[in-house]
């Protein structure tokens, strides 16, 4: 598989938010708006290409019977890493994004593909799964982010674009992550089965 | 008094108001992933209660003595999830051993547990909310019942879903997140019990 075709393989075959269904906390929890969803898909893509990398530079110096604690050590490293930039250099992230930052760590995407890719292909080609699968996440959360700003409080990225007195917060709120999510999967089944 | 009255509001919050599943998602996986049948979802719910508890005090007593005592705070995430792993495998190992009955009602379930949000989650925020232990425990008690009781009432409506005729492109996990989208919806009536109760109680 060449790399091109293992990062179209990430955003659209293996769509992590509406085909693998993985990361499903911070994909419902982060997205009351496409800027919180965008900056929770990018933070995870940063750890995803590194963790990709560095779990497939060093895959040959860990035993097999501890492989799994070694690749989570690894990814909290990360996060931590991760956590302390955004606190010093996004403050306002940091807060809109709170405690689903260190739970990057449990997210099921980021195991899963070292386990699945990183421990089997070399580094080139596991940066390049890393920055598929992660721009998969990030498009994924942004859509999702967008459609539940524009019909909670008909905005996009921060941009009014009706007036100032619409607004329909169910979809702000916890119950409109859950229906949107759904709606779009099955927008997104549509479309990729038909191609 | 004033204590024991704030302990209730814990537990009421916990439970109904920010329901960890439909207010807070954390451990959405579980609750989409094991909610097929009532028994099942019941069997995650009390082995996740379960380790959020023993999770929550090691976790807190760590954070106390080891993290805070010696200034390594910014280790918080990398120790919590450590010690989460390897609890969960010694409490499989000491359920194995000791009470076997237990064992085989919740062992499938207890490896998917160090995977699950919730309980890293519920231990960064009983630190993040300045509890005390008695609090913590509580807290983690109240959340996993919150967590048991969102998903018996949700495996019970998907159970109900497999009698119905489903449109084809909805069929599996959208008509689930249709459904869940409702059940939160349903908790959202609970919203500003918590102010109420505060009123209540005078605290």
């Amino acid at each position: 598989m060449n790399n091109f075709k293992v990062l179209v393989n990430g955003i659209i075959k293996e769509n992590p938010t509406f085909v693998l269904l993985l990361g499903m906390c911070p994909t419902l929890g982060t997205t009351s708006s496409a800027i919180n969803g965008m900056s929770m898909g990018l933070a995870t893509m940063c750890v995803l290409i590194l963790s990709n990398l560095i779990i497939a530079s060093i895959k040959k110096l860990i035993p097999d019977a501890v492989r799994i604690p070694s690749y989570i050590v690894v990814i909290a490293s990360l996060v931590t890493v991760l956590q302390m930039v955004i606190k010093a250099y996004a403050p306002d992230i940091d807060k809109s994004l709170g405690l689903f930052i260190p739970l990057i760590v449990v997210n099921c995407i980021i195991l899963g593909r070292a386990e699945s890719f990183a421990a089997k292909n070399g580094p080139i080609a596991s940066i390049f799964d890393g920055i598929g699968i992660g721009l998969g996440f990030t498009l994924g959360l942004t859509s999702l982010g967008a459609v539940r700003e524009l019909l909670g409080t008909g905005s996009i990225f921060g941009v009014t674009l009706w007036g100032e007195s619409y607004g329909m917060l169910m979809f702000v709120l916890a119950p409109g992550a859950f229906l949107v999510l759904g709606y779009l999967i099955v927008l997104f089944n549509k479309i990729t089965k038909k191609a | 008094m004033d204590y024991v009255l704030n302990l209730i509001l814990i537990i009421i919050v916990a439970i109904f108001v920010n329901n960890v599943v439909l207010a807070q998602f954390l451990g959405i996986c579980p609750f989409l992933g094991v909610s097929k049948k009532v028994d099942t979802a019941s069997g995650m719910g009390m082995a996740v209660t379960a380790v959020l508890v023993v999770a929550t005090i090691v976790t807190y007593l760590l954070q106390v003595y080891v993290l805070n005592a010696f200034g390594l705070q910014y280790l918080q995430t990398i120790a919590f999830i450590l010690v989460i792993a390897a609890l969960v495998q010694m409490i499989e190992i000491i359920l194995k051993k000791t009470m076997p009955a237990l064992y085989q009602a919740l062992g499938v379930f207890l490896p998917l547990i160090t995977t699950n949000c919730c309980i890293l989650g519920v231990a960064i925020l009983v630190i993040q909310k300045d509890y005390d232990l008695l609090e913590g425990i509580v807290y983690a008690l109240s959340t996993g019942i919150g967590f048991l009781l969102a998903m018996v009432l949700f495996a019970g409506l998907r159970e109900q879903l497999d009698l119905i005729d489903v449109p084809k492109s909805f069929r599996g996990v959208p008509i689930a997140l249709v459904t869940a989208g409702l059940l939160a919806m349903a908790f959202m009536g609970f919203s500003g019990v918590d102010g109420g109760l505060k009123i209540l109680f005078g605290l």
